[in-house]
């Protein structure tokens, strides 16, 4: 993963709720086995259907950073959500509320999802529709985000932080205590299940 | 100090524990399927890693598999190509792989059960965010993506916040005609789509208690759709029922053993949970979806909404973009919506007693002419079950179809699909728009009001046919 220190670009919004991880990506692009190339698929049947649609705006064809509503990524775990997001060329999505498995899947991605409360992504919405040109800037060394004259201020556990501004892998932070994993094992009752 | 059946479960498998850092937390069970699992193991070989435990995972093949023809090879190449990937891998690195046409294939929070591999007290995880189906043996289960997928298979651990809690009690008993699926959807109504936003669920109460697995299972599988990754209920004499006797479950003195350590599972009666909701099961009717998230729903005797009624401007907006694209006017009575398909399976309502449900409802009846019946069992050993009591023979003779084992229609990843502008009732999980075929539109019932609807084309509870059940 490469490491998130701060990001410059324009902030697409995205005004509308429950965005689900089907809607990111539909299943139909799930059934490729590889880990790049999915921003075909992204928000496909919106961006098929909707000529008003935030991504067929020319003004924010370049977004790199999505501004969406409450619940934004909830439903299937499908990583590709993800994958088709960053490989569209987004690096930070802000919302007020997301999916579980779908904030879970970014930060361990690399995909900055950072929650701050609608007030503030009103504002930023107003911004992005009034002044597409100016970019935002996404500061996780200072947890700010900026644009225009405004400095707001943002919350983002702090391990997930950490991991992101370091660009840390997870598996390899976890093999460091390969000895406390082999311990447990030891000690698991011998009747659960064993697939063979 | 007191805890919670989930915090009970959480402690047990905590390998380590530090200060501002996520628990390290001990995996029992990895169930992995074709789609969200290639990129995994490219990303273990890309790094020179193995699987830590192939003994604690187990494969099938599920999301993409057809549910015709499936002596034959997949049509669809791509998704052969999926398949293969999957079969390769398993062989690579030693899994326990159930491939299509095997006796034990099936949506793979169907199998795991049914070989009473899922039992109380584990942590299981899966590529699925429905794999909340488990909790319902008092296991603590959620869905994960490809990268934690990867994780699990190279350390057998997961690092994780340690979730809140939050109590469901649903008191009272249902009336006839209404099951656990009209439970969960009124539930998920009330709190919204993210009102199980970082809890873990527990479900308990007597209306919850009087159900058989089948029907926990179904409550716990559409946790998610609340929001929630994770739905539990404590183990009961019905649970151990249920386990005893199948191929994966302990047997003589480990069977004692185990149920003795399985009755300790549940919350401590002065145990603290985060949240709590209650309802009333005795208040409930058949429900059904109007929307396009699972949160959209309404008793079937209800009129769809006007959007103009929700106060929340979020809210009031993401109905008129349901309706419109469900193509429903405000004020029309919900009986009065006419389907095209019915689609009875997946992991929600594609178990035997989910089958004999509807079963009992076509039995001496025929469906609609104008309608399209789908009746796909959850595993192949469900739908020997079925036809062992000759189930398929009441759907065949309705002029119902009767498929082999699969997720099918649910996602419409296979050749199961609705078309544009289509319109289903349908047992499984989501109705977000486009889920079971490009513009095709859903509508979620239980499993009696898919049979229902099934017989009169239009949105029916099944006292319209003049049934008792």
């Amino acid at each position: 993963m490469n490491p998130f220190t701060v990001h410059r670009g324009i902030a697409a919004p995205l005004r509308r709720t429950n965005v689900d991880t089907d809607q990111i990506i539909p299943a139909v692009y799930l059934k490729r086995v590889t880990r790049t190339g999915f921003e075909d698929g992204l928000f496909s049947a919106w961006r098929a259907n909707e000529a008003d649609f935030v991504l067929n705006q020319p003004k924010y064809v370049k977004a790199s950073i999505l501004v969406a509503d409450n619940d934004f990524g909830t439903g299937s775990s499908r990583e590709h959500a993800v994958w088709a997001l960053m490989d569209y060329g987004f690096r930070v999505v802000i919302a007020p509320r997301f999916g579980d498995i779908f904030r879970n899947n970014a930060l361990k991605t690399g995909l900055l999802a950072i929650e701050v409360p609608i007030r503030d992504v009103e504002r930023i919405w107003m911004h992005a529709e009034s002044h597409p040109e100016w970019p935002l800037e996404v500061d996780l060394v200072g947890n700010e985000l900026r644009y225009g004259d405004t400095v707001t201020r943002f919350e983002i556990d702090s391990y997930a932080r950490w991991r992101l501004l370091e660009g840390l892998d997870d598996i390899g932070l976890t093999e460091r205590h390969a000895d406390l994993i082999t311990e447990f094992e030891r000690a698991r009752p011998g009747r659960l299940p064993s697939i063979v | 100090m007191a805890g919670t059946l989930a915090e009970k479960v959480w402690d047990s498998h905590v390998v380590r524990r530090a200060e501002d850092e996520p628990d390290l937390l001990y995996i029992d069970l990895h169930l992995i399927h074709e789609v969200t699992s290639p990129q995994a193991f490219d990303g273990l070989r890309s790094a020179g890693r193995t699987v830590r435990r192939p003994d604690l995972t187990l494969a099938t093949e599920d999301h993409n598999v057809p549910t015709l023809d499936i002596d034959k090879p997949i049509a669809d190449l791509v998704s052969r190509t999926q398949i293969d990937t999957l079969r390769r891998n398993c062989a690579e690195f030693g899994i326990r792989l159930h491939p299509m046409g095997d006796a034990e294939q099936g949506i793979v929070h169907v199998i795991s059960p049914q070989l009473g591999i899922t039992q109380p007290g584990m942590t299981i995880v899966c590529g699925d965010s429905h794999t909340s189906t488990h909790g319902a043996f008092g296991a603590l289960a959620f869905g994960i993506g490809t990268s934690e997928v990867e994780h699990v298979l190279a350390t057998q651990t997961l690092p994780a916040a340690r979730p809140r809690t939050m109590a469901v009690t649903i008191d009272g008993e249902l009336p006839v005609g209404v099951s656990a699926k009209d439970m969960i959807l009124a539930l998920i109504t009330q709190i919204g789509t993210g009102g199980g936003q970082g809890y873990v669920v527990e479900y308990r109460g007597a209306a919850i208690e009087a159900l058989s697995m089948e029907g926990r299972m179904t409550v716990c599988n559409m946790s998610i759709e609340a929001g929630a990754r994770a739905g539990m209920i404590a183990p009961d004499e019905t649970t151990f029922e249920f386990l005893e006797g199948r191929p994966n479950a302990p047997s003589g003195a480990a069977w004692e053993e185990a149920v003795a350590s399985w009755r300790t599972l549940r919350s401590d009666d002065d145990a603290v949970f985060d949240a709590e909701v209650h309802l009333d099961a005795s208040a409930l009717s058949p429900f059904v979806t109007w929307g396009t998230n699972p949160g959209q729903g309404a008793p079937l005797s209800a009129s769809v909404p006007d959007p103009d009624d929700f106060s929340d401007p979020g809210d009031r907006i993401s109905a008129q973009k349901a309706l419109t694209y469900m193509d429903l006017q405000p004020g029309t009575a919900l009986r009065e919506v006419t389907v095209d398909t019915v689609f009875v399976g997946s992991c929600t309502n594609g178990r035997i007693e989910d089958l004999r449900m509807a079963a009992d409802l076509l039995r001496g009846r025929k469906v609609a002419p104008s309608v399209r019946m789908l009746v796909v069992p959850g595993s192949m050993r469900v739908k020997a079950a079925a036809e062992q009591e000759g189930l398929d023979k009441v759907f065949l003779d309705a002029g119902a179809e009767w498929r082999s084992a699969g997720c099918s229609m649910c996602l419409g990843m296979n050749p199961d699909q609705l078309a544009p502008g289509e319109r289903s009732a349908s047992t499984s999980n989501r109705n977000f728009e486009g889920r079971q075929g490009k513009g095709g539109r859903t509508h979620l019932v239980s499993p009696a009001v898919a049979a229902a609807t099934a017989v009169t084309g239009h949105l029916s509870a099944p006292a319209e046919l003049g049934a008792r059940s």
